[in-house]
């Protein structure tokens, strides 16, 4: 259908092409992203593949001191006179086998059980009374289980390095060549190898305090460390999938919280992102208005709410409009209300509330943002569409809105995203409340967010905390997927630069 | 719909109508500009309001304050038995400054390989930064706090500092979009000249990139001044580690409210401006940062 059809179509059938292209859309998301798990698994069995594959044809063509080198790191480095890099490879080599040997290898086996010893009562033979004994922490078991798994592929990295380095100096010297001495080899760490010296302590830093912990809370998400079994006093083990079969089933407490949890974190992201994107463009446009006089004194008034930290403003915001709050004081004042409204601690009002005052945060933002980029739509785009008579709505929508969209989705994109993820303002204005009996550890205007946050710090449900950890994942990857893959700047990267 | 438009056109060039029009439309757009004025300062005006007023408690009955003091200020210093402002200020400072240049330096280092550099992983770890940014960064809290136990420093800035600035390194988007605008010749020219990569990341592409890295310094060094909840975990009850925004957080808890309420308007006011100064400052480099990664992708 081309876009003259569609312009002709009765406004309801335009409706129904709206949603029907929206639903593609999310439907093309969630099988992108079905999709890109088995291609990720396999891409990791190919890549396996292919290491050993390596590993064997550098055995099978490597001389005397190469093959050695697989056992022994940095041996064909230091038989040709590659000191101070072999016995680098060496000392790593050391250093893991004496970390497996004390605890890295005990590490591993406890992954599988997470412990079998529960703390309790023992009968002592030789003192010939009960004593308390302490079991093992399967907290511990998991998170050192996990660290020694980690430092085992980096050590099998270190090998495959230590490995084709070996190799490589014996082509360069079958060649007739110069090896690398060990300055060389520092120098090409800030030439050719440049990448591996400005990431390694980033990525260091990530693998230690992102991707440890991250991988050590999916794992919680399959065992039942909940507020029941709480180590030292408890052992947890592995429990498969249950937790996520809970969370789906209608008939639990947890799966009766869960869905009109997730509903309203979709509809507050929905809201919360177009509301403020399309709000602030509107303010910016007035502010960009020709005949506004202090342009930049009107913007300053706005960012200033900026400015000021988000738990200030917020807490401040949660005062001004509790039951007995100013807002209150002030409207009984003027005689505007006979009665308190009850901002926060009305279940529908409050969450009125809380998207009104996510405007207030989020409008000066957006309109931050969009206010240069209005200014660089082509002025005569305007110029023309007024001379064939559009009006300011029908221009708003044919040509600022798709110039924006354009230019600004994957600003968008992460504003969404933050949105399902947006803490700060439901837990410092309404903290989840007003409170709801029938949901567990959580209110109505409770996100997915501070339902985990509760779940955590309240009543130290792990797992079924790091299950909505992953189904956030989950979500926030399907809608992603469904814009990045699609847009130009993803694909075409190069061709920009 | 077609009918209508024609309508609109007529009148759009009867000339007289059109400019009372135009002259309606800039009074009534300086009318809602000024109410939407007025309900974005009310809260900060009663913030500075507040902080000035003389009688305690959180909720008074009247609208106004009744007297006007500057004791708020002047208790947050020297009332140091329950809280310690100057010291959480001096503590946020510090942790601020050495997380902005752990960070700047992490942020500059990887979005710069991830423009310029090209080597066989840069896709795949581009891809994971992206999903791992998906995960909601509250799931993985606990996990971190056990690491730092693990590590013995839990209830110390060290421990602040090492959670502010080791992930960083993920949010090199932005900067990225940046220097994916910056041209390569430059780069080019130097390597025929004999330049190392490192010359040219340091002394090309570093000096030309001023706005990212001021807004990477900027959003790098505001990040302890607003978060209260990962201080929360790591610092537990101990007052005197406290950021700024842990210990304001923890005035407004139930006990301390109502002697407190007053005294956190003037804390909040008080560390307002320094980082309000420092966001009009810098506004036009936050702006271009955002936009030109928003253009670019």
């Amino acid at each position: 259908m081309t876009s003259i059809d569609f312009f002709f179509l009765p406004w309801y059938k335009k409706v129904f092409i709206k949603l029907g292209n929206f639903f593609k859309a999310l439907g093309k998301g969630l099988f992108g992203f079905i999709l890109a798990i088995p291609k990720g698994i396999w891409m990791l069995i190919k890549n396996i593949g292919l290491f050993f594959l390596g590993l064997g044809k550098t055995f099978a063509r490597g001389d005397f001191a190469t093959k050695i080198s697989f056992v022994i790191m940095g041996f064909g480095s230091i038989v040709r006179k590659q000191f101070i890099k072999g016995l680098l490879f060496l000392s790593v080599e050391i250093g893991y086998f004496y970390y497996m040997v004390k605890t890295g290898w005990n590490d591993m086996l406890g992954l599988k059980s997470l412990g079998t010893k529960q703390q309790g009562w023992a009968f002592d033979e030789e003192l010939g009374i009960e004593i308390l004994q302490d079991g093992d922490n399967s907290m511990k078991f998991l998170l050192f289980g996990i660290l020694s798994v980690m430092v085992t592929i980096a050590f099998v990295t270190f090998w495959r390095i230590s490995i084709s380095s070996a190799y490589e100096t014996q082509l360069i010297k079958k060649k007739g060549g110069k090896v690398n001495n060990f300055i060389d080899d520092v120098k090409d760490f800030f030439d050719q190898k440049l990448y591996k010296t400005l990431l390694f302590l980033p990525i260091t830093g990530v693998l230690l305090f992102t991707i440890l912990p991250l991988i050590y809370m999916i794992s919680i998400a399959f065992t039942n460390y909940d507020s029941v079994h709480q180590p030292p006093g408890n052992l947890f083990s592995w429990v498969g999938i249950k937790n996520f079969k809970v969370m789906f089933s209608s008939n639990s407490v947890l799966g009766s919280t869960f869905f009109p949890i997730l509903i309203w974190t979709i509809i507050w992201a929905v809201v919360a992102t177009f509301g403020n994107y399309i709000l602030g463009m509107l303010l910016a446009m007035l502010i960009n208005k020709k005949d506004i006089k202090f342009k930049a004194f009107w913007r300053t008034i706005f960012v200033l709410s900026i400015a000021v930290p988000q738990f200030v403003s917020l807490l401040l915001m949660r005062n001004l409009l509790n039951n007995d709050g100013a807002i209150n004081m002030l409207l009984l004042d003027l005689g505007l209300i006979t009665e308190k409204i009850r901002f926060l601690s009305d279940p529908l009002l409050a969450k009125f509330t809380i998207v009104l005052v996510n405007f207030w945060v989020g409008i000066p933002y957006s309109m931050l943002i969009t206010t240069g980029i209005l200014m660089n739509i082509p002025a005569d785009l305007y110029e023309s569409a007024r001379i064939d008579g559009a009006s300011p709505y029908v221009m708003f929508k044919k040509i600022t809105l798709p110039y924006m969209l354009f230019v600004t989705a994957p600003y968008l994109i992460t504003q969404f995203i933050g949105n399902l993820n947006n803490f700060n303002i439901i837990y410092l204005l309404s903290g989840g409340g007003p409170s709801n009996l029938d949901y567990y550890q959580a209110g109505h205007t409770d996100l997915l967010v501070t339902w985990l946050y509760k779940l955590t710090v309240n009543s130290k449900d792990y797992n079924y905390a790091s299950t909505i950890g992953i189904i956030v994942f989950v979500l926030s990857a399907v809608f992603s997927l469904i814009t990045y893959r699609n847009s130009k700047s993803y694909n075409n990267e190069e061709e920009f630069q | 719909m077609i009918k209508k438009e024609k309508n609109d056109f007529a009148t759009y060039y009867d000339n007289s109508s059109a400019k009372k029009r135009q002259k309606g439309g800039t009074i009534v757009s300086y009318i809602v500009l000024i109410i939407l004025s007025i309900i974005w300062v009310f809260p900060i005006f009663l913030l500075i309001l507040t902080s000035f007023r003389e009688e305690p408690g959180s909720f008074t009955p009247y609208f106004l304050p009744k007297g006007y003091t500057l004791d708020n200020y002047i208790r947050l210093f020297t009332e140091t038995d329950q809280f310690y402002y100057g010291k959480w200020f001096m503590n946020t400072l510090f942790v601020a400054i050495i997380t902005c240049i752990i960070s700047t330096f992490f942020v500059l280092s990887v979005s710069y390989t991830m423009s310029r550099l090209r080597f066989k992983m840069r896709k795949p770890l581009m891809n994971i930064a992206l999903i791992l940014g998906m995960f909601p960064a509250f799931m993985s809290m606990i996990a971190v706090y056990y690491i730092l136990k693990g590590f013995g420093i839990t209830q110390s800035l060290a421990a602040l500092i090492l959670v502010y600035s080791c992930s960083s390194g993920l949010g090199f988007y932005i900067a990225k979009g940046f220097f994916d605008t910056v041209p390569k010749s430059f780069d080019e020219a130097a390597i025929l000249d004999g330049a190392t990569r490192w010359q040219v990341f340091w002394k090309i592409t570093i000096p030309m990139s001023k706005p990212i890295i001021i807004y990477t310094i900027l959003m790098s060094f505001m990040g302890p001044w607003v978060d209260f909840i990962f201080a929360s975990v790591i610092m537990g009850d101990k007052y005197e580690n406290y950021t700024i925004a842990l210990g304001l957080f923890k005035m407004l808890e139930r006990e301390f409210i109502s002697t407190y309420y007053t005294r956190f308007a003037a804390g909040g006011v008080l560390v307002s401006i320094p980082i309000a100064i420092l966001f009009i400052a810098t506004q036009k480099f936050y702006v271009s940062g955002i936009t030109s990664g928003a253009v670019k992708g």
